[in-house]
């Protein structure tokens, strides 16, 4: 092997692993920045208080892990079937030609910048909430509403792709023993396309919990754990991005641990994802 | 489908049981429902801010200065700032995302040590962008002393740029016919000489749709940037200077009620770029699955 061959080995090796550098590099930077706070006000504490107030030191993000999950559950309850029956039409009744046209448009939905859809979640959907439904208006439901739909292109073509794996003789098969469309869809096809599907829902899910900007502006960012849908909440996002600005000390540090949750949720759902991917693959 | 007809029950055991009336009807309305709602939603989002903004964008709105914070004047410095940002992370992210999908497709077999290097792409691909931007913060601006700046905000949209092109990539150059490979190698081409004159060349289209659609991502993105390349409003100078870019400006001006007119202004400008960024990528991907149908398998 020449020296030129060998050189280009080399190089293409090295910027093959720059990936895991740079994710290694965020782990050891984000949890190296969190630790101490971990250390200082103990793991319980953090978890489990309730009251955040940097100025009295009290540093409880519990409201913010619950602000999460309440606005993570509401935009997968509004995005997922949303989501999964667009990419039903897409895959099993949509004319090709209609589909060809359909799915690049879904796909534009997740090129429009998170800020746009905090600000349409801002001026229209957030009015709409405090002049019908009363509250602020900032509140769950408005976040939910929100990430619902930005979520919707990651389910839909997930999920589009898992559907299409299924094997066309599977619908053929049921066509052939009497079944119409729906039923060979709903009886079949949706069971053989499961864990792609939930593998779909799961990713949507990690990027619910991880979205920031849209959520900022319609939430209400208040930290207390919400008693209804019509309540303003923060997310863990939220909470950094917020208070980053200021922060100095000792609540910056609580800011990059509030961080280091996020990431291990974000991870865990990854991991939980990847292994129905891969099952589906197989 | 046509609703069941009368000889259901003439005969068999549907003479017992007859079949629930044509189920599918309902079904079917029901997701083709959704999948007009979701185009309305997708239309109302770009009709809306196209239409509430392109009252402020004139020209002396995109070229000039911002005046008291935003509320008066132009976008022009935020403009430039986005548009070399986005240039800066594409020139970083490009060679390394394109080489690493040369590496997994072209230079090694499924092994551990491929895994490792997916792992590391997949597990990128999942981070939130506040991540990014916390360790794009920690990392670039403080320890390697960048600054809030163009660099160290492009750095960091690389980095989360990085899984977007190595998968689109990899996708587009194992579309490569194996012939083609072949009968470099026949010739007596080494593998690099294959890569560079041979499978490059014939993926490219597909690789720059994916690097063009990672550009449109890295346009709005707002999280990763305010914390790395700071909100200044000033025009940069060099790479080193701060920006405001478009989706950060649009955000302060929306957040803190500066200007909603020029949020809608900017707003605006923010999404024509991204559907601008968008469209040619697909029209680049449209020409070339127009212009090898049977090449890809």
């Amino acid at each position: 092997m020449n020296r030129k061959e060998k050189f280009a080995e080399v190089v293409l090796t090295v910027v093959g692993l720059t990936s895991v550098a740079v994710l290694a590099l965020i782990i050891f930077f984000i949890f190296r920045e969190g630790a101490p706070f971990f250390a200082e006000v103990g793991l319980g504490s953090f978890i489990g208080g309730t009251k955040w107030s940097p100025g009295k030191g009290q540093f409880g993000v519990l409201p913010m892990i619950a602000g999460s999950f309440f606005v993570t559950l509401g935009a997968l309850v509004i995005g997922v079937p949303l989501g999964l029956g667009c990419a039903l039409y897409l895959s099993e009744f949509a004319p090709k030609r209609t589909a060809a046209i359909l799915k690049p448009l879904i796909e534009i939905l997740a090129g429009i910048p998170s800020v746009v859809f905090g600000f349409i979640g801002l001026t229209v959907i957030v009015p709409l909430i405090r002049d019908r439904l009363g509250g602020p208006g900032f509140s769950v439901l408005a976040s939910a509403l929100v990430l619902g739909i930005m979520i919707l292109p990651t389910m839909v073509s997930i999920s589009y792709d898992a559907l299409r794996a299924v094997p066309q003789v599977y619908r053929e098969g049921m066509l052939a023993v009497g079944a119409n469309r729906w039923q060979a869809v709903t009886s079949v096809v949706l069971p053989a396309a499961r864990s792609g599907i939930l593998a779909a829902g799961i990713l949507s899910m990690g990027r619910a919990v991880g979205e920031t900007m849209a959520v900022i502006m319609v939430a209400g960012n208040a930290t207390i754990i919400p008693g209804s849908v019509l309540d303003p909440v923060r997310t863990l996002t939220s909470n950094i991005a917020l208070e980053m600005g200021y922060a100095a000390g000792l609540h910056r540090q609580a800011l990059f641990a509030t961080g280091v949750v996020l990431f291990v949720i974000i991870g865990a759902l990854n991991i939980v994802a990847r292994s129905f991917v891969r099952n589906r693959v197989r | 489908m046509a609703p069941s007809s009368g000889t259901d029950g003439a005969y068999g055991p549907g003479a017992l049981k007859r079949p629930k009336r044509s189920p599918g009807r309902f079904g079917m309305a029901l997701v083709q429902g959704c999948a007009v709602l979701t185009v309305a939603v997708l239309v109302f989002i770009i009709g809306y801010v196209m239409v509430k903004g392109a009252r402020v964008m004139t020209p002396g709105f995109l070229l000039g200065s911002p005046e008291k914070m935003g509320r008066e004047g132009g976008i022009f410095p935020s403009i430039v700032g986005t548009v070399s940002l986005t240039l800066a992370s594409v020139i970083i992210a490009a060679p390394l995302g394109i080489g690493t999908a040369v590496f997994l497709t072209e230079y090694t077999q499924e092994g551990l040590f491929s895994r490792i290097v997916r792992f590391g792409t997949e597990s990128l691909a999942g981070i939130p962008s506040i991540i990014f931007g916390l360790f794009g913060f920690l990392f670039f601006v403080i320890r390697l002393g960048m600054g809030w700046s163009i660099l160290s905000g492009s750095l960091t949209l690389a980095a989360m740029m990085l899984p977007t092109i190595v998968r689109t990539s990899e996708e587009a150059l194992r579309s490569v016919p194996d012939v083609y490979k072949e009968t470099a190698y026949a010739l007596g081409a080494s593998r690099w000489q294959t890569v560079a004159s041979v499978v490059l060349p014939t993926a490219m289209p597909g690789i720059v749709t994916g690097v063009i659609l990672a550009m449109g991502r890295a346009v709005g993105e707002t999280a990763a940037v305010i914390f790395t390349a700071g909100s200044s409003l000033r025009l940069p100078k060099s790479i080193f200077d701060p920006v405001r870019t478009l989706p950060v400006h649009f955000y302060i001006l929306a957040r803190e009620g500066i200007s909603i007119e020029n949020a809608y202004g900017t707003a605006a400008v923010l999404l024509s770029a991204v559907l601008l960024v968008d469209f040619a990528a697909y029209y680049i991907l449209h020409r070339i699955s127009k212009k090898r149908p049977v090449a890809r398998r």
